[in-house]
């Protein structure tokens, strides 16, 4: 029997809006190429200057996981020939990253457990190779020289599904104070997992695996089974692990082996002589504690105290912080939290759900979903066609005024037309004209109906309710 | 500026310039002058013309490093500290000749061939700036920028009879100086007067937020000092390098004679020990691995020679193979080697503790001596060709200047005597960090 240990290597990319060693904005989705200076690209005699942003968001990171702050911090080059590297090496952190000795709760099967956090280190992000159809092969640095932070953990993890409790917590963490968006499908959170079999009981850990190429939990969940379940037959066999880079391949649900380490480059880290040591006093540290933002836990609290809302209703909606934005906005722009709260707990769910989005992937807008709530509110369009309207409108983030405008759907309260319209629906309908005068309440109902649909539900039923009992005397 | 430039053409034999630039000079030049005359522009750089050491970035002027591998590139920037002297108001007239990445004593190692020394030709400059100082020398520009990472302007200047002076480490921006050590490199001055070298300090000098390592100077640093009277060195207390072996009778002479005048103008002199060979072999190993890390850009990917193969590997050995002369392959492969997981605790660690140590016999000699007197080299201008044939000799021949980039301090040549040829004969002065106006001041009162 043996027991599985994981270990985690997780890069994320930090919410800054410029590049760690130039000015050239982080922009996603850019045409390749147009976040791009001579510094990013490597040019001769440019020099890099650390965007004072990234420490204070890699110690925002470390405060919240409880690692101890590198008061002398340095950046070491790693170097090593890649076309997507302009410099040919890559800044990083080896001898004295920013954040060491953390560690993190999570819960697992058996309640709450620990992840230690062995460090956390700042360094830039490499371009991209775009491999085109003619078989040349093109070099994007937008990404050159956006910031990461690469976290890494002790082997604390039992299992797929701990290593994927750990992300999840980690990304709750980093997510509402600002420090990264952590999305997995964008790329923006990436983890490798490091892997090995260690007979039960046995204090010697086995020959372990780094699987790279995981960008979703589910990745994760799966790749550590399979791997586990290759190392423990490869060892029943009587045979060894091979230390090694394994790629994982959704597609097969399989691994394949990279490369071995036993081969594996020799970086030549030394310390980077174009920047000075980082050096971080205790007023800092103190000054970037103190200012840390809301955690999920308080602001679930403070949306308890301050808009009543449910203590479920609540977690439902701080589960992610994008969603939790949207909520927060909507309610003060409409001033009607318990409202703002129904349109999430119900339709935004739904909706999230049907389109196949996390909840941190909320695509309406806080803006939005105020007018919405706003034109139910104004009485000008049902509760019914405001969900129609959602249902519409969601995914591409439109304008609900615009819409409802667009396509006529605003509520006809105008006295003069509804009465045309409710005196030509009682001369068609005289027998129910005549229940209703007999006692037969339920007539009434059904003459409301009728008018509605004679104006094609564009007639407000509160105004179509009021007309017509004066109406009917 | 027609004669300036025409001078320069005149001088073509010495090979000191890679490119002049013409016609960038002489609309420079108009523009100065129509600035001057709206008095917008004034001072004493305006209208000064000056070249650039080919390694130091000028916007829209070709940069080489005097290197196949950048032959025709062109920065679209230009180094801070040609900036600073653009905008005050000085005139670039062309890039300098150097050796390859300035790596080399001598300035043959470029692909532009060999700089001549103009007190005589079939001598060498001096490297790596060598262009620059032969372009003072000569008389073709009042002042020109070089860098030193080992002694790279100072020596040259040696060789020259001219001043030579590297700053204190951090003082000058190295933004747009193309690396070789980043933690030695520093932009110099080179010019025919401690006057000049004073205003061209005080134009570049100072924080630069485009290079983190450059430094706030402390107040005052770049207030001239005046030393007058009849003993304007009073109170100055002088560190003479006790008489060592290797030196050459007329750089000797030269010590003594030097120390004899300091005395007259009052400084009281004592002597000091350099301190110890392991220097040399501290600088080499770490200059040498910064380069091996500086110089993998050039790779014929993003500019720069490339030599098309279908292979990745292969477009990487065959450009980096005919990009790089042979002393630039040395020194990558000598870096590369220091940095590699077996060597760099028990070589790249020990040269770093062997800089640390120096640094602090220096800091304790500054607790004695107010300036030091030494050689800038162990004797003058080799001939053509000297340098290359014996490149360790060549490494060997840095001792004396290699101090000054290990500790950050700031060196000054000053032009001294002549040997029984008539070459020139250089020493060198160093302050404690930021001392530059005192050295200036102390080279002025030399002068006599």
């Amino acid at each position: 029997m043996y027991d599985t240990v994981i270990g985690l290597e997780v890069h994320v990319e930090l919410g800054t809006k410029s590049k760690i060693f130039c000015s050239c904005p982080v922009v996603k989705g850019a045409s390749p190429n147009t976040c791009v200076c001579p510094t990013c690209m490597g040019f001769p005699g440019t020099l890099p200057v650390l965007n004072a942003m990234v420490p204070e968001l890699a110690i925002r990171a470390g405060l919240l996981t409880n690692c101890e702050i590198t008061k002398r911090s340095v950046f070491d080059r790693k170097n090593y020939f890649y076309p997507d590297n302009p410099q040919n090496y890559q800044i990083s952190q080896l001898y004295a990253p920013i954040c060491r000795n953390g560690y993190v709760e999570i819960d697992a099967k058996n309640g709450k457990k620990r992840v230690r956090i062995r460090e956390i280190h700042m360094e830039e992000d490499a371009g991209k190779l775009i491999h085109a159809q003619d078989g040349t092969t093109l070099v994007d640095l937008n990404r050159a020289g956006v910031p990461l932070i690469e976290i890494v953990t002790e082997p604390d993890m039992g299992s797929g599904e701990e290593a994927v409790s750990f992300l999840k917590r980690l990304r709750e963490l980093l997510t509402y104070a600002d420090v990264s968006d952590c999305r997995m499908q964008e790329g923006s959170m990436r983890a490798d997992v490091n892997l090995s079999l260690k007979p039960q009981g046995s204090r010697t850990p086995g020959t372990r695996t780094e699987m790279k190429n995981l960008n979703s939990f589910t990745a994760v969940i799966k790749a550590a089974e399979y791997e586990a379940e290759r190392q423990r037959t490869l060892l029943e066999r009587g045979e060894r692990v091979v230390q090694e880079t394994r790629r994982w391949d959704e597609a097969s649900g399989q691994s394949f082996s990279m490369r071995g380490k036993e081969g594996a480059a020799d970086y030549r880290y030394f310390p980077d002589p174009d920047l000075p040591p980082l050096v971080t006093d205790e007023e800092t540290i103190e000054r970037i504690r103190t200012g840390l933002p809301e955690s999920m836990q308080d602001r679930q609290e403070r949306f308890v105290k301050e808009y009543g809302l449910q203590e479920k209703d609540a977690a439902i909606i701080a589960q992610a912080k994008p969603l939790a934005d949207v909520y927060e906005g909507a309610a003060k722009l409409s001033g009607l939290p318990a409202e703002a709260s129904k349109w999430i707990i119900g339709p935004t769910m739904r909706l999230l759900r049907e389109h196949g989005l996390a909840a941190d992937e909320m695509p309406f807008s806080s803006e939005h979903l105020a007018a919405l709530i706003g034109l139910v509110r104004d009485g000008r369009i049902s509760r019914n066609v405001a969900a129609s309207v959602y249902e519409v409108i969601f995914a591409v983030n439109g304008d609900p005024e615009n819409y409802v405008a667009e396509h006529g759907l605003s509520m006809n309260s105008d006295e003069g037309s509804l009465r045309t319209l409710i005196e030509g629906v009682l001369k068609e309908n005289q027998s129910s004209v005549e229940d209703l005068r007999n006692g037969k309440t339920r007539a009434f109902g059904f003459l409301v109906g009728q008018v509605m649909k004679a104006s094609g539900g564009s007639a407000d039923p509160k105004a179509v309710n009021r007309i017509l009992k004066e109406v009917l005397g | 500026m027609e004669r300036v430039l025409e001078n320069i053409r005149a001088r073509s034999d010495l090979n000191a310039f890679i490119t002049v630039c013409d016609e960038y000079a002489l609309s420079r030049a108009e523009l100065v002058k129509k600035e001057m005359g709206a008095g917008r522009m004034g001072g004493p750089l305006a209208g000064v013309s000056f070249a650039v050491k080919d390694n130091i970035c000028t916007a829209g002027i070709r940069t080489t490093c005097a290197s196949r591998m950048l032959r025709d590139f062109v920065p679209p920037y230009s180094a801070e500290a040609v900036r600073r002297l653009e905008a005050a108001g000085a005139i670039m007239v062309g890039k300098t000749n150097m050796d390859e990445f300035a790596m080399g004593s001598a300035s043959e190692t470029g692909c532009f061939g060999a700089v001549h020394n103009p007190h005589d030709t079939r001598r060498s400059a001096g490297g790596s700036s060598g262009g620059s100082a032969a372009a003072v020398a000569a008389g073709l520009v009042p002042f020109a920028l070089g860098s030193d990472t080992g002694g790279s302007v100072r020596q040259p200047a040696a060789y020259c009879g001219i001043y030579g002076l590297k700053p204190t480490y951090g003082a000058v921006s190295r933004y747009g100086l193309i690396a070789y050590a980043s933690g030695f490199d520093q932009i110099g001055i080179l010019a025919a007067s401690p006057q000049m070298i004073g205003d061209v300090l005080r134009a570049i000098a100072g924080r630069d937020e485009k290079d983190s390592t450059s430094k706030e100077l402390p107040e005052g640093a770049l207030s001239g000092i005046d030393l007058t009277g009849d003993k304007p060195l009073a109170g100055l207390r002088v560190g003479v390098l006790k008489d060592v072996k290797g030196l050459g009778p007329e750089i000797s002479q030269a010590l003594v004679s030097c120390a004899d005048r300091l005395a007259v103008l009052g400084a009281e002199l004592d002597t000091y020990e350099l301190p110890g060979p392991e220097a040399l072999g501290a600088y080499y190993i770490i200059a040498c691995a910064q380069a091996s890390s500086n110089l993998a850009r050039y790779d014929g990917v993003k500019y720069g020679l490339r030599v098309r193969r279908d292979d990745l590997d292969e477009m990487y050995n065959m450009t980096r193979s005919e990009g790089f002369g042979e002393e630039v392959r040395r020194r990558i492969l000598l870096g590369t080697f220091v940095l590699g997981r077996d060597c760099y605790e028990s070589v790249y660690l020990k040269a770093v503790r062997t800089q640390q140590r120096i640094k602090r016999q220096y800091e304790e000699l500054f607790g004695r001596f107010d300036m030091l007197l030494g050689p800038v080299t162990d004797k003058c201008a080799p001939m053509l060709g000297e340098a290359s044939n014996r490149p360790l000799e060549a490494y060997e021949s840095d001792i004396y200047t290699v101090t000054a980039n290990l500790t950050g301090l700031p060196a000054l040549c000053v032009p001294w005597s002549k040997d029984a040829q008539g070459l020139p004969v250089g020493v060198m002065l160093t302050a404690p960090r930021f001392g530059e106006e005192r050295l200036i001041a102390v080279a002025e009162a030399l002068k006599g």
